[in-house]
Protein backbone atom coordinates (compact mmCIF):
# COMPACT_ATOMS: atom_id res chain seq x y z
CA UNK A 1 0.00 0.00 0.00
CA UNK A 2 1.32 3.10 -0.93
CA UNK A 3 0.57 5.86 1.27
CA UNK A 4 2.28 8.83 -0.70
CA UNK A 5 1.55 12.19 0.48
CA UNK A 6 -0.30 11.48 3.62
CA UNK A 7 -0.91 14.45 6.38
CA UNK A 8 -1.10 17.89 4.83
CA UNK A 9 -1.20 16.61 0.84
CA UNK A 10 -4.06 14.44 1.68
CA UNK A 11 -6.64 16.09 0.01
CA UNK A 12 -4.53 16.37 -3.29
CA UNK A 13 -5.04 14.42 -6.36
CA UNK A 14 -2.81 12.01 -6.45
CA UNK A 15 -2.18 10.75 -10.04
CA UNK A 16 -2.62 6.69 -8.77
CA UNK A 17 -5.65 5.44 -6.46
CA UNK A 18 -4.19 4.50 -3.34
CA UNK A 19 -6.25 1.95 -1.10
CA UNK A 20 -6.55 2.07 2.67
CA UNK A 21 -8.69 -0.52 4.51
CA UNK A 22 -11.04 0.72 7.04
CA UNK A 23 -12.78 -2.45 8.35
CA UNK A 24 -11.70 -6.03 7.97
CA UNK A 25 -14.02 -8.56 8.56
CA UNK A 26 -13.72 -8.91 12.32
CA UNK A 27 -14.03 -5.52 12.77
CA UNK A 28 -16.65 -5.12 10.25
CA UNK A 29 -18.36 -7.98 12.66
CA UNK A 30 -17.86 -5.92 15.46
CA UNK A 31 -19.09 -2.62 14.21
CA UNK A 32 -22.38 -4.58 12.82
CA UNK A 33 -22.93 -5.90 16.18
CA UNK A 34 -22.95 -2.26 17.74
CA UNK A 35 -24.91 -0.98 15.47
CA UNK A 36 -27.62 -3.83 16.69
CA UNK A 37 -26.88 -2.77 20.22
CA UNK A 38 -27.86 0.56 19.19
CA UNK A 39 -30.72 0.05 17.32
CA UNK A 40 -32.52 -2.54 19.71
CA UNK A 41 -32.54 0.82 22.06
CA UNK A 42 -33.85 3.09 19.20
CA UNK A 43 -36.89 0.38 18.55
CA UNK A 44 -37.29 -1.28 21.63
CA UNK A 45 -40.64 0.44 22.69
CA UNK A 46 -41.64 0.05 19.30
CA UNK A 47 -44.53 -2.16 18.44
CA UNK A 48 -43.34 -3.51 14.84
CA UNK A 49 -40.19 -2.94 13.21
CA UNK A 50 -39.30 -3.38 9.48
CA UNK A 51 -35.66 -3.62 8.36
CA UNK A 52 -35.42 -2.74 4.73
CA UNK A 53 -32.11 -3.23 2.76
CA UNK A 54 -31.41 -0.79 0.41
CA UNK A 55 -29.99 -2.60 -2.99
CA UNK A 56 -27.87 -4.21 -3.60
CA UNK A 57 -25.22 -4.37 0.18
CA UNK A 58 -27.90 -2.79 2.15
CA UNK A 59 -29.69 -5.52 1.23
CA UNK A 60 -27.04 -7.82 2.76
CA UNK A 61 -26.07 -5.95 5.76
CA UNK A 62 -29.42 -5.92 6.86
CA UNK A 63 -29.91 -9.91 6.76
CA UNK A 64 -26.39 -9.79 8.82
CA UNK A 65 -28.50 -7.50 11.42
CA UNK A 66 -31.80 -8.86 11.59
CA UNK A 67 -30.67 -12.14 13.45
CA UNK A 68 -28.45 -9.78 15.99
CA UNK A 69 -31.58 -7.15 16.48
CA UNK A 70 -33.95 -10.37 16.83
CA UNK A 71 -31.29 -12.01 19.48
CA UNK A 72 -32.05 -8.63 21.51
CA UNK A 73 -35.26 -7.88 20.93
CA UNK A 74 -37.05 -11.35 21.65
CA UNK A 75 -39.25 -11.16 18.71
CA UNK A 76 -39.19 -11.60 14.70
CA UNK A 77 -38.88 -8.17 13.10
CA UNK A 78 -40.87 -7.41 9.42
CA UNK A 79 -38.19 -7.40 6.40
CA UNK A 80 -37.88 -5.81 2.94
CA UNK A 81 -35.53 -4.76 0.04
CA UNK A 82 -35.90 -1.52 -2.05
CA UNK A 83 -34.60 -0.90 -5.58
CA UNK A 84 -34.82 3.16 -5.25
CA UNK A 85 -33.78 3.51 -8.99
CA UNK A 86 -37.17 4.32 -10.51
CA UNK A 87 -37.38 7.54 -7.33
CA UNK A 88 -34.07 8.62 -8.84
CA UNK A 89 -33.89 12.55 -9.28
CA UNK A 90 -31.16 11.86 -11.89
CA UNK A 91 -33.08 9.48 -14.04
CA UNK A 92 -34.01 12.50 -16.90
CA UNK A 93 -30.21 13.20 -16.92
CA UNK A 94 -28.17 10.15 -17.18
CA UNK A 95 -28.11 8.18 -20.71
CA UNK A 96 -28.15 4.82 -20.11
CA UNK A 97 -30.78 3.24 -18.18
CA UNK A 98 -29.44 1.59 -14.33
CA UNK A 99 -30.43 -1.97 -13.95
CA UNK A 100 -34.03 -1.75 -11.70
CA UNK A 101 -33.50 -5.06 -9.14
CA UNK A 102 -36.37 -6.28 -6.76
CA UNK A 103 -38.44 -4.29 -4.24
CA UNK A 104 -40.30 -6.53 -1.76
CA UNK A 105 -41.32 -4.81 1.48
CA UNK A 106 -43.92 -5.83 4.02
CA UNK A 107 -47.38 -5.33 3.69
CA UNK A 108 -48.06 -3.78 7.14
CA UNK A 109 -45.91 -0.63 7.10
CA UNK A 110 -48.97 1.70 8.45
CA UNK A 111 -47.72 2.73 11.93
CA UNK A 112 -44.31 0.42 12.20
CA UNK A 113 -41.10 1.53 12.55
CA UNK A 114 -39.27 1.11 9.10
CA UNK A 115 -34.86 1.06 9.50
CA UNK A 116 -33.83 1.85 6.30
CA UNK A 117 -30.05 0.14 5.88
CA UNK A 118 -28.30 1.31 3.83
CA UNK A 119 -24.21 0.28 3.27
CA UNK A 120 -22.62 3.83 2.98
CA UNK A 121 -24.42 7.39 3.53
CA UNK A 122 -22.64 10.38 1.43
CA UNK A 123 -25.09 12.79 -1.00
CA UNK A 124 -28.42 11.64 0.84
CA UNK A 125 -30.44 11.21 -2.09
CA UNK A 126 -30.60 7.74 -2.05
CA UNK A 127 -32.40 8.08 1.65
CA UNK A 128 -34.38 10.81 -0.31
CA UNK A 129 -35.61 8.51 -2.80
CA UNK A 130 -36.37 5.65 -0.93
CA UNK A 131 -37.77 7.67 2.02
CA UNK A 132 -40.51 8.74 -1.37
CA UNK A 133 -40.46 5.16 -2.00
CA UNK A 134 -41.60 3.92 1.14
CA UNK A 135 -44.42 6.44 1.38
CA UNK A 136 -46.26 5.11 -1.35
CA UNK A 137 -46.27 1.74 0.83
CA UNK A 138 -47.80 3.08 3.77
CA UNK A 139 -47.09 5.47 6.16
CA UNK A 140 -44.80 4.43 8.90
CA UNK A 141 -44.84 5.47 12.23
CA UNK A 142 -41.22 6.69 11.73
CA UNK A 143 -38.49 5.99 9.92
CA UNK A 144 -34.75 5.52 11.24
CA UNK A 145 -31.59 5.45 8.94
CA UNK A 146 -28.69 2.91 9.81
CA UNK A 147 -25.78 3.14 7.69
CA UNK A 148 -22.32 1.00 7.56
CA UNK A 149 -20.33 4.18 6.58
CA UNK A 150 -21.16 7.68 6.75
CA UNK A 151 -18.37 9.32 4.30
CA UNK A 152 -20.14 12.91 4.63
CA UNK A 153 -20.53 14.88 1.75
CA UNK A 154 -24.26 15.84 2.15
CA UNK A 155 -26.47 17.71 -0.24
CA UNK A 156 -29.58 16.98 1.13
CA UNK A 157 -30.58 17.44 5.21
CA UNK A 158 -30.40 14.06 5.83
CA UNK A 159 -28.51 12.25 8.46
CA UNK A 160 -28.26 8.50 9.96
CA UNK A 161 -29.47 7.42 13.28
CA UNK A 162 -27.04 4.99 13.60
CA UNK A 163 -23.47 4.91 11.83
CA UNK A 164 -20.99 2.23 11.68
CA UNK A 165 -17.72 4.55 11.44
CA UNK A 166 -17.64 7.79 10.17
CA UNK A 167 -14.85 8.96 7.68
CA UNK A 168 -13.93 12.23 5.74
CA UNK A 169 -14.32 11.76 2.33
CA UNK A 170 -13.26 14.28 -0.78
CA UNK A 171 -15.41 13.85 -3.87
CA UNK A 172 -12.83 11.83 -5.81
CA UNK A 173 -12.63 9.16 -3.12
CA UNK A 174 -14.57 5.74 -3.69
CA UNK A 175 -15.81 4.14 -0.61
CA UNK A 176 -16.05 0.31 -1.31
CA UNK A 177 -18.20 -1.76 0.70
CA UNK A 178 -17.57 -6.02 0.26
CA UNK A 179 -19.82 -8.39 2.08
CA UNK A 180 -18.95 -11.85 1.71
CA UNK A 181 -22.57 -12.97 0.12
CA UNK A 182 -22.00 -11.37 -3.05
CA UNK A 183 -17.86 -10.10 -2.95
CA UNK A 184 -16.25 -13.09 -1.31
CA UNK A 185 -15.16 -11.33 1.71
CA UNK A 186 -16.26 -8.70 4.07
CA UNK A 187 -14.27 -5.30 3.57
CA UNK A 188 -14.26 -1.34 3.66
CA UNK A 189 -12.29 0.27 1.34
CA UNK A 190 -11.46 3.38 1.03
CA UNK A 191 -9.60 4.42 -2.54
CA UNK A 192 -8.12 8.01 -2.68
CA UNK A 193 -8.71 8.95 -6.18
CA UNK A 194 -10.67 6.01 -7.05
CA UNK A 195 -14.02 7.54 -8.07
CA UNK A 196 -14.53 7.60 -11.92
CA UNK B 1 -23.05 1.49 -24.15
CA UNK B 2 -23.25 -2.11 -22.65
CA UNK B 3 -24.64 -4.65 -25.67
CA UNK B 4 -28.80 -4.81 -23.66
CA UNK B 5 -29.09 -1.40 -25.00
CA UNK B 6 -32.44 -0.64 -27.36
CA UNK B 7 -31.58 2.27 -29.16
CA UNK B 8 -34.24 4.73 -30.00
CA UNK B 9 -37.69 2.95 -31.47
CA UNK B 10 -38.76 -0.53 -30.62
CA UNK B 11 -39.80 -1.85 -34.14
CA UNK B 12 -39.76 -5.64 -33.78
CA UNK B 13 -37.67 -8.29 -32.42
CA UNK B 14 -36.00 -9.38 -35.80
CA UNK B 15 -33.02 -7.03 -35.27
CA UNK B 16 -32.67 -7.59 -31.48
CA UNK B 17 -29.76 -9.55 -30.01
CA UNK B 18 -30.27 -12.27 -27.72
CA UNK B 19 -28.46 -9.85 -24.97
CA UNK B 20 -31.42 -6.87 -26.01
CA UNK B 21 -34.04 -9.31 -25.53
CA UNK B 22 -32.99 -10.74 -22.09
CA UNK B 23 -32.42 -7.81 -20.85
CA UNK B 24 -35.91 -6.37 -21.91
CA UNK B 25 -37.33 -9.49 -19.99
CA UNK B 26 -35.25 -8.39 -16.51
CA UNK B 27 -36.39 -5.27 -16.25
CA UNK B 28 -40.17 -6.63 -16.52
CA UNK B 29 -39.19 -8.41 -14.17
CA UNK B 30 -39.14 -5.85 -10.91
CA UNK B 31 -41.55 -4.15 -12.91
CA UNK B 32 -43.98 -7.06 -11.85
CA UNK B 33 -44.12 -5.97 -8.36
CA UNK B 34 -45.38 -2.23 -9.30
CA UNK B 35 -48.72 -3.55 -10.44
CA UNK B 36 -48.91 -5.21 -7.04
CA UNK B 37 -48.63 -2.12 -4.49
CA UNK B 38 -51.29 -0.48 -3.65
CA UNK B 39 -50.00 2.46 -5.19
CA UNK B 40 -49.58 1.35 -8.52
CA UNK B 41 -47.16 4.43 -9.74
CA UNK B 42 -43.36 5.10 -9.69
CA UNK B 43 -41.85 8.69 -10.74
CA UNK B 44 -38.91 7.04 -13.46
CA UNK B 45 -40.92 8.65 -16.88
CA UNK B 46 -42.35 12.05 -14.75
CA UNK B 47 -42.55 14.70 -17.33
CA UNK B 48 -42.74 12.35 -20.26
CA UNK B 49 -45.34 13.00 -23.08
CA UNK B 50 -46.41 9.96 -24.62
CA UNK B 51 -48.97 9.76 -27.69
CA UNK B 52 -50.66 6.60 -28.70
CA UNK B 53 -51.24 6.93 -31.97
CA UNK B 54 -53.59 3.96 -33.06
CA UNK B 55 -55.09 3.95 -36.33
CA UNK B 56 -56.51 0.15 -35.94
CA UNK B 57 -59.25 -1.36 -33.12
CA UNK B 58 -57.53 -2.23 -30.30
CA UNK B 59 -58.37 -2.92 -26.50
CA UNK B 60 -56.19 -4.94 -24.43
CA UNK B 61 -53.11 -3.22 -26.13
CA UNK B 62 -53.85 0.14 -26.05
CA UNK B 63 -55.16 -0.11 -22.24
CA UNK B 64 -52.09 -2.11 -21.58
CA UNK B 65 -49.69 0.32 -22.72
CA UNK B 66 -51.51 2.95 -21.05
CA UNK B 67 -51.61 1.14 -17.71
CA UNK B 68 -48.12 1.47 -18.43
CA UNK B 69 -47.31 4.86 -18.75
CA UNK B 70 -49.37 5.92 -16.18
CA UNK B 71 -47.59 3.50 -14.12
CA UNK B 72 -44.62 4.86 -14.81
CA UNK B 73 -46.28 8.46 -13.76
CA UNK B 74 -45.89 9.78 -17.92
CA UNK B 75 -48.32 12.19 -19.60
CA UNK B 76 -50.27 10.32 -21.85
CA UNK B 77 -52.77 11.21 -24.89
CA UNK B 78 -54.84 8.84 -26.82
CA UNK B 79 -55.09 8.87 -30.67
CA UNK B 80 -57.80 7.15 -32.88
CA UNK B 81 -57.49 7.25 -36.16
CA UNK B 82 -61.64 8.00 -36.64
CA UNK B 83 -62.05 11.41 -34.97
CA UNK B 84 -58.89 12.93 -35.77
CA UNK B 85 -57.41 14.64 -38.68
CA UNK B 86 -56.35 11.39 -40.30
CA UNK B 87 -59.46 10.98 -41.52
CA UNK B 88 -59.31 14.01 -42.82
CA UNK B 89 -56.36 12.82 -44.98
CA UNK B 90 -53.69 13.79 -42.96
CA UNK B 91 -50.67 11.57 -43.77
CA UNK B 92 -48.78 9.75 -40.98
CA UNK B 93 -45.88 11.78 -40.89
CA UNK B 94 -47.86 15.53 -40.72
CA UNK B 95 -49.83 13.80 -37.80
CA UNK B 96 -46.54 12.26 -35.85
CA UNK B 97 -45.09 15.73 -36.94
CA UNK B 98 -47.49 17.89 -35.57
CA UNK B 99 -47.91 16.18 -32.48
CA UNK B 100 -43.70 16.53 -32.48
CA UNK B 101 -44.31 20.38 -32.42
CA UNK B 102 -46.21 20.39 -29.12
CA UNK B 103 -42.67 18.79 -27.46
CA UNK B 104 -43.66 14.70 -26.97
CA UNK B 105 -41.77 12.14 -26.09
CA UNK B 106 -42.68 8.93 -27.11
CA UNK B 107 -44.98 7.41 -29.75
CA UNK B 108 -46.71 4.64 -29.37
CA UNK B 109 -48.41 3.69 -32.72
CA UNK B 110 -50.78 0.70 -34.02
CA UNK B 111 -51.34 0.83 -38.13
CA UNK B 112 -52.54 -1.32 -40.68
CA UNK B 113 -49.36 -0.71 -42.83
CA UNK B 114 -46.48 -3.61 -42.10
CA UNK B 115 -43.69 -1.13 -42.04
CA UNK B 116 -45.10 2.52 -40.48
CA UNK B 117 -43.34 1.83 -36.83
CA UNK B 118 -40.32 2.00 -38.70
CA UNK B 119 -41.27 4.45 -41.44
CA UNK B 120 -42.23 6.70 -38.68
CA UNK B 121 -39.61 5.97 -36.39
CA UNK B 122 -37.06 7.09 -39.03
CA UNK B 123 -38.22 10.68 -39.32
CA UNK B 124 -39.15 11.85 -35.79
CA UNK B 125 -36.89 12.81 -33.09
CA UNK B 126 -39.11 11.06 -30.53
CA UNK B 127 -39.12 7.00 -29.26
CA UNK B 128 -41.29 4.77 -31.14
CA UNK B 129 -42.83 1.63 -30.18
CA UNK B 130 -44.66 -0.58 -32.31
CA UNK B 131 -47.65 -2.14 -31.15
CA UNK B 132 -48.22 -3.35 -34.26
CA UNK B 133 -47.93 -3.11 -38.19
CA UNK B 134 -50.00 -4.41 -40.11
CA UNK B 135 -48.56 -8.13 -40.73
CA UNK B 136 -44.85 -7.33 -39.38
CA UNK B 137 -44.69 -7.28 -35.63
CA UNK B 138 -46.05 -6.87 -32.73
CA UNK B 139 -43.06 -6.66 -30.72
CA UNK B 140 -44.33 -6.19 -27.38
CA UNK B 141 -46.79 -9.36 -27.64
CA UNK B 142 -43.44 -11.16 -28.75
CA UNK B 143 -42.11 -9.91 -25.21
CA UNK B 144 -44.75 -10.83 -23.06
CA UNK B 145 -45.20 -14.25 -24.86
CA UNK B 146 -41.18 -15.02 -24.08
CA UNK B 147 -41.82 -13.52 -20.34
CA UNK B 148 -45.21 -16.08 -19.61
CA UNK B 149 -43.07 -18.97 -21.25
CA UNK B 150 -39.90 -18.12 -18.94
CA UNK B 151 -41.85 -17.73 -15.70
CA UNK B 152 -43.15 -21.24 -16.15
CA UNK B 153 -40.40 -23.18 -17.35
CA UNK B 154 -37.43 -21.24 -16.18
CA UNK B 155 -35.65 -20.66 -19.14
CA UNK B 156 -36.66 -20.65 -23.50
CA UNK B 157 -33.86 -22.17 -24.18
CA UNK B 158 -34.20 -25.76 -25.35
CA UNK B 159 -38.40 -24.71 -25.01
CA UNK B 160 -40.37 -26.06 -27.76
CA UNK B 161 -43.17 -23.77 -28.76
CA UNK B 162 -45.78 -24.40 -31.72
CA UNK B 163 -47.38 -21.89 -32.94
CA UNK B 164 -50.58 -22.63 -33.89
CA UNK B 165 -53.63 -21.19 -36.71
CA UNK B 166 -53.87 -17.92 -39.06
CA UNK B 167 -49.91 -17.22 -38.90
CA UNK B 168 -49.79 -15.88 -42.30
CA UNK B 169 -51.80 -12.90 -41.04
CA UNK B 170 -50.45 -12.57 -37.74
CA UNK B 171 -47.37 -10.34 -36.86
CA UNK B 172 -47.68 -12.02 -33.25
CA UNK B 173 -46.53 -15.36 -35.19
CA UNK B 174 -43.07 -12.88 -36.18
CA UNK B 175 -42.54 -11.46 -33.52
CA UNK B 176 -42.65 -15.07 -31.44
CA UNK B 177 -40.61 -16.59 -34.46
CA UNK B 178 -38.07 -13.63 -33.89
CA UNK B 179 -37.88 -13.50 -30.15
CA UNK B 180 -38.24 -17.33 -29.72
CA UNK B 181 -35.69 -18.32 -31.95
CA UNK B 182 -33.12 -15.78 -30.81
CA UNK B 183 -33.13 -16.90 -27.28
CA UNK B 184 -32.54 -20.42 -28.00
CA UNK B 185 -36.14 -22.11 -28.31
CA UNK B 186 -37.43 -24.65 -30.74
CA UNK B 187 -40.28 -23.62 -33.05
CA UNK B 188 -42.93 -24.97 -34.71
CA UNK B 189 -46.10 -23.54 -36.94
CA UNK B 190 -49.13 -25.62 -37.51
CA UNK B 191 -51.77 -24.48 -39.65
CA UNK B 192 -54.17 -24.71 -42.60
CA UNK B 193 -51.90 -24.19 -45.77
CA UNK B 194 -53.59 -21.38 -46.79
CA UNK B 195 -52.68 -19.61 -43.52
CA UNK B 196 -48.93 -20.94 -43.55
CA UNK B 197 -46.89 -17.77 -45.58
CA UNK B 198 -44.88 -19.36 -47.96
CA UNK B 199 -41.44 -20.49 -47.04
CA UNK B 200 -42.30 -20.28 -43.59
CA UNK B 201 -39.16 -22.72 -43.19
CA UNK B 202 -36.76 -20.63 -44.24
CA UNK B 203 -37.79 -18.26 -40.76
CA UNK B 204 -35.80 -21.71 -39.40
CA UNK B 205 -39.21 -22.99 -37.83
CA UNK B 206 -40.35 -26.60 -38.58
CA UNK B 207 -44.03 -27.23 -39.81
CA UNK B 208 -46.95 -29.85 -38.25
CA UNK B 209 -49.81 -29.95 -40.81
CA UNK B 210 -51.26 -32.15 -38.05
CA UNK B 211 -52.13 -30.00 -35.05
CA UNK B 212 -52.11 -33.67 -33.04
CA UNK B 213 -48.55 -33.81 -34.10
CA UNK B 214 -47.91 -30.66 -32.90
CA UNK B 215 -49.65 -31.70 -29.66
CA UNK B 216 -47.24 -34.72 -29.44
CA UNK B 217 -44.23 -32.67 -29.51
CA UNK B 218 -44.57 -29.11 -28.57
CA UNK B 219 -43.67 -28.13 -24.56
CA UNK B 220 -46.23 -25.13 -25.29
CA UNK B 221 -48.85 -24.17 -27.86
CA UNK B 222 -49.84 -20.28 -28.60
CA UNK B 223 -52.67 -20.37 -30.29
CA UNK B 224 -53.51 -17.54 -32.71
CA UNK B 225 -56.68 -15.80 -33.36
CA UNK B 226 -58.13 -16.77 -36.72
CA UNK B 227 -58.47 -12.79 -38.25
CA UNK B 228 -61.66 -12.93 -39.90
CA UNK B 229 -61.67 -9.55 -40.69
CA UNK B 230 -57.91 -9.63 -42.54
CA UNK B 231 -59.23 -13.15 -44.41
CA UNK B 232 -60.72 -11.79 -47.91
CA UNK B 233 -61.22 -14.46 -49.60
CA UNK B 234 -62.04 -18.36 -49.04
CA UNK B 235 -58.99 -19.49 -46.55
CA UNK B 236 -60.78 -22.01 -44.90
CA UNK B 237 -63.98 -24.15 -45.67
CA UNK B 238 -65.86 -23.61 -42.65
CA UNK B 239 -65.34 -22.03 -38.86
CA UNK B 240 -66.69 -25.13 -37.81
CA UNK B 241 -64.33 -27.47 -39.78
CA UNK B 242 -61.61 -25.06 -38.47
CA UNK B 243 -62.10 -25.99 -35.26
CA UNK B 244 -62.64 -29.82 -35.62
CA UNK B 245 -59.34 -29.81 -37.65
CA UNK B 246 -57.17 -27.11 -36.46
CA UNK B 247 -58.54 -26.44 -33.00
CA UNK B 248 -57.10 -26.60 -29.76
CA UNK B 249 -59.84 -28.91 -27.76
CA UNK B 250 -59.40 -30.73 -24.38
CA UNK B 251 -60.12 -33.80 -26.53
CA UNK B 252 -56.77 -33.24 -28.28
CA UNK B 253 -54.81 -32.22 -25.64
CA UNK B 254 -55.55 -35.41 -23.81
CA UNK B 255 -53.99 -37.29 -25.75
CA UNK B 256 -50.61 -35.42 -25.19
CA UNK B 257 -48.02 -37.14 -23.64
CA UNK B 258 -47.37 -34.18 -21.37
CA UNK B 259 -49.08 -31.02 -20.20
CA UNK B 260 -49.14 -28.59 -22.24
CA UNK B 261 -48.74 -24.62 -21.58
CA UNK B 262 -51.20 -22.63 -23.52
CA UNK B 263 -51.21 -19.25 -24.64
CA UNK B 264 -53.40 -16.88 -26.67
CA UNK B 265 -52.62 -13.36 -27.87
CA UNK B 266 -56.50 -12.41 -27.51
CA UNK B 267 -58.83 -11.86 -28.12
CA UNK B 268 -60.07 -15.27 -28.68
CA UNK B 269 -63.00 -17.05 -30.43
CA UNK B 270 -64.01 -19.48 -27.97
CA UNK B 271 -65.59 -22.17 -29.79
CA UNK B 272 -63.02 -21.74 -33.50
CA UNK B 273 -58.99 -22.14 -32.92
CA UNK B 274 -59.35 -22.82 -28.65
CA UNK B 275 -62.36 -24.36 -26.99
CA UNK B 276 -63.58 -22.74 -23.19
CA UNK B 277 -62.40 -25.44 -21.35
CA UNK B 278 -59.17 -25.19 -22.53
CA UNK B 279 -59.07 -21.58 -22.89
CA UNK B 280 -60.06 -21.45 -19.19
CA UNK B 281 -58.31 -24.70 -18.04
CA UNK B 282 -55.25 -25.50 -15.52
CA UNK B 283 -52.79 -24.99 -18.23
CA UNK B 284 -53.76 -21.58 -19.64
CA UNK B 285 -51.53 -18.79 -19.40
CA UNK B 286 -53.69 -16.27 -21.02
CA UNK B 287 -54.70 -13.94 -18.27
CA UNK B 288 -51.12 -13.88 -17.05
CA UNK B 289 -49.81 -13.10 -20.27
CA UNK B 290 -52.10 -9.81 -19.89
CA UNK B 291 -50.73 -9.15 -16.47
CA UNK B 292 -47.64 -9.56 -18.33
CA UNK B 293 -48.03 -7.52 -20.70
CA UNK B 294 -48.12 -4.04 -18.67
CA UNK B 295 -44.85 -5.30 -17.18
CA UNK B 296 -42.96 -6.13 -20.73
CA UNK B 297 -44.12 -2.46 -22.02
CA UNK B 298 -43.56 -0.44 -18.67
CA UNK B 299 -39.71 -1.89 -19.24
CA UNK B 300 -39.52 -1.26 -23.12
CA UNK B 301 -40.83 2.32 -22.12
CA UNK B 302 -38.25 3.06 -19.19
CA UNK B 303 -35.34 1.27 -21.16
CA UNK B 304 -36.18 3.66 -24.45
CA UNK B 305 -36.56 6.64 -22.29
CA UNK B 306 -33.32 6.42 -21.58
CA UNK B 307 -32.05 8.05 -24.84
CA UNK B 308 -29.54 6.78 -27.66
CA UNK B 309 -26.12 7.06 -28.48
CA UNK B 310 -27.57 8.76 -31.75
CA UNK B 311 -30.39 11.16 -30.63
CA UNK B 312 -29.94 11.44 -26.87
CA UNK B 313 -29.47 14.85 -25.24
CA UNK B 314 -25.82 14.40 -24.42
CA UNK B 315 -24.89 11.18 -26.09
CA UNK B 316 -22.34 10.51 -23.58
CA UNK B 317 -21.57 7.34 -21.18
CA UNK B 318 -23.81 7.68 -17.91
CA UNK B 319 -22.10 7.34 -14.47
Amino acid sequence: MSVVGEGEEDYLPSPMPTSSRLLDAPAMGRVLARMASELVERTADASSVALVGIQRRGVELAERLAPLIEAQLGRPLLRGTLDITLYRDDLQAIGQRPVVHETRLPQALDGATVVIVDDVLYTGRTVRAALDEIADFGRPRRVLLAVLVDRGGRELPIAADVVGITVTTMPTDHVGVSVSERDGTDAVDLVRGGAA
Amino acid sequence: MTSGALGKDLVGLEHLSREQITAILDTAEPFKEVSERQIKKVPALRGKTIVNLFFEASTRTRISFEFAEKRLSADTVNVAASGSSVSKGETLVDTARNLEAMRIDMVVIRHASSGAAKFLGDRIRSNVINAGDGMHEHPTQGLLDLLTLRDRFGKIEGLKVCIVGDVLHSRVARSNIWGLTRLGAEVAVCGPATLLPREVEALGVRVFRRVEEAIEWADALNVLRLQLERMTSGFIPSLREYNRVFGVTSEKLARAPKDLLILHPGPMNRGVEIDSDVADGQHSVILPQVTNGVAVRMAVLYLLAGGSPEWGAGGGEAA
